[in-house]
């Protein structure tokens, strides 16, 4: 007879993650401050997309958590535009995790009532895991990427809740069809909202900025109601 | 991609139960994987034999047990079982399917010596 016997735990393998997420989530739900987690393949335009709504931004207080596996480049070029950005490498990993952004939060001395920026790794499979404790993930495309990539990475797509369709400028040149872009975005998530954005030529931007700031409003008015 | 950190994540959690409950070795772990958790199986293995090295779950074995992937119709409103992320709806043919189960990792039960 074997002495084995069973321990049922029933446990997540992220609980350690998620528990991490959830007290980030608690802390930016205490300030009223809205959190985006900006996902996408590498080179989709994150950092210039940020650059440009730090921009339009003009003095509206805000902080910016810049992940890459390697280099400071993306927090220079956000500290270029005056605003608060702190740099996390994460080496060989691929994705930011919830730990990682509670440091990063705690040197940001986040405002009250401000925006929250997260540019995750370049990666459209791990970031879509991982809680970070965030109010929503915002995918960002570009239209150099091809039309079926929501098919083939639905993940990062059906956790996002807006899609930014960028570098709509080059769509003349690279015989792309958005409409198909839109509808494989919508059949992974039929729930998605998409914008489609240029951070070079700024069309679109204002549905975008009304979006933030429409977010940043119902988040303001969940932390006066507690 | 991130299965070395999910082996990571087991060995943490593990590692926990095992000072609860006072358990020196643990001869095999069972998890349940939804289907669309994205978990590519043979390299959570290999990576779990990597990363249980040197600890109480050293040379467990690993078993796996699926768990279906259910989404949300967005056109006849069902819940159905789909066994891809991109099957049509089995009720009406449908393609708006939001997944509502299925992204499931979790420990179910060790067994310890
Ligand atoms: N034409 C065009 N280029 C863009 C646009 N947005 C970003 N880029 C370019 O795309 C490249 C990658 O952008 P970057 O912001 O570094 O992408 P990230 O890796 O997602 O942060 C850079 O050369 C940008 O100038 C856009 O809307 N239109
Ligand atoms: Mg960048
Ligand atoms: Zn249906």
């Amino acid at each position: 007879m074997s002495q084995a016997r069973l321990v049922e735990i029933e446990t997540d393998i992220l609980a350690k993650n998620d528990a991490y997420a959830m007290a980030n989530r608690k802390v930016l739900a205490g300030l009223g401050a809205f959190a985006v987690n900006l996902v996408s393949s590498p080179g989709s335009g994150k950092t210039t997309l940020l650059c440009r709504t730090i921009e339009a931004l003009g003095d509206q207080p805000l902080s910016v958590i810049e992940g890459d596996q390697q280099t400071a480049n993306d927090a220079d070029r956000i500290r270029a535009t005056g605003a608060r950005a702190v740099q996390v490498n994460t080496g060989k990993g691929c994705h930011l995790d919830g730990h990682m952004v509670g440091h990063a939060m705690a040197h940001l001395d986040i405002a009250p009532g401000s925006l929250l920026f997260i540019e995750n790794v370049g990666n459209l499979v791990c970031p879509a895991g991982f809680d970070l404790g965030e109010d929503c993930k915002v995918a960002i495309l570009s239209v150099t990427e091809g039309e079926d990539k929501p098919l083939k990475y639905p993940d990062m797509f059906t956790a996002a809740r807006l899609a930014l369709l960028n570098k709509i400028d080059l769509a003349p040149h690279c015989d792309v069809d958005l409409d198909l872009y839109e509808a494989n975005l919508r059949r992974v998530n039929p729930g998605i909202e998409v914008i489609r954005i240029s951070a070079r030529t700024g069309h679109g931007m204002d549905n975008w900025l009304d979006w933030l700031s429409g977010s940043l409003t119902r988040k303001r008015g969940r932390a006066a109601a507690e | 991609m991130h299965e070395m950190s999910l082996c990571e994540g087991i060995r943490g959690v593990i590692e926990d139960q095992a000072r609860a409950h006072k358990v020196d070795r643990i001869t095999r772990v069972r998890l349940e994987i939804g289907r669309f958790a994205g978990v590519e199986k043979h390299a959570l293995e290999f990576a779990f034999d990597v990363v249980m090295r040197g600890s109480v779950a050293e040379g467990a074995a690993l078993v796996m047990i699926d768990l279906p992937g259910r989404a949300m119709c967005y056109d006849c409103m069902a819940e159905v079982e789909i066994a891809d992320r991109l099957d049509p709806c089995p009720e009406c043919g449908g393609g708006r399917l939001m997944p509502v189960a299925g992204d499931e990792l979790r420990i179910k039960d060790l067994e310890v010596a």
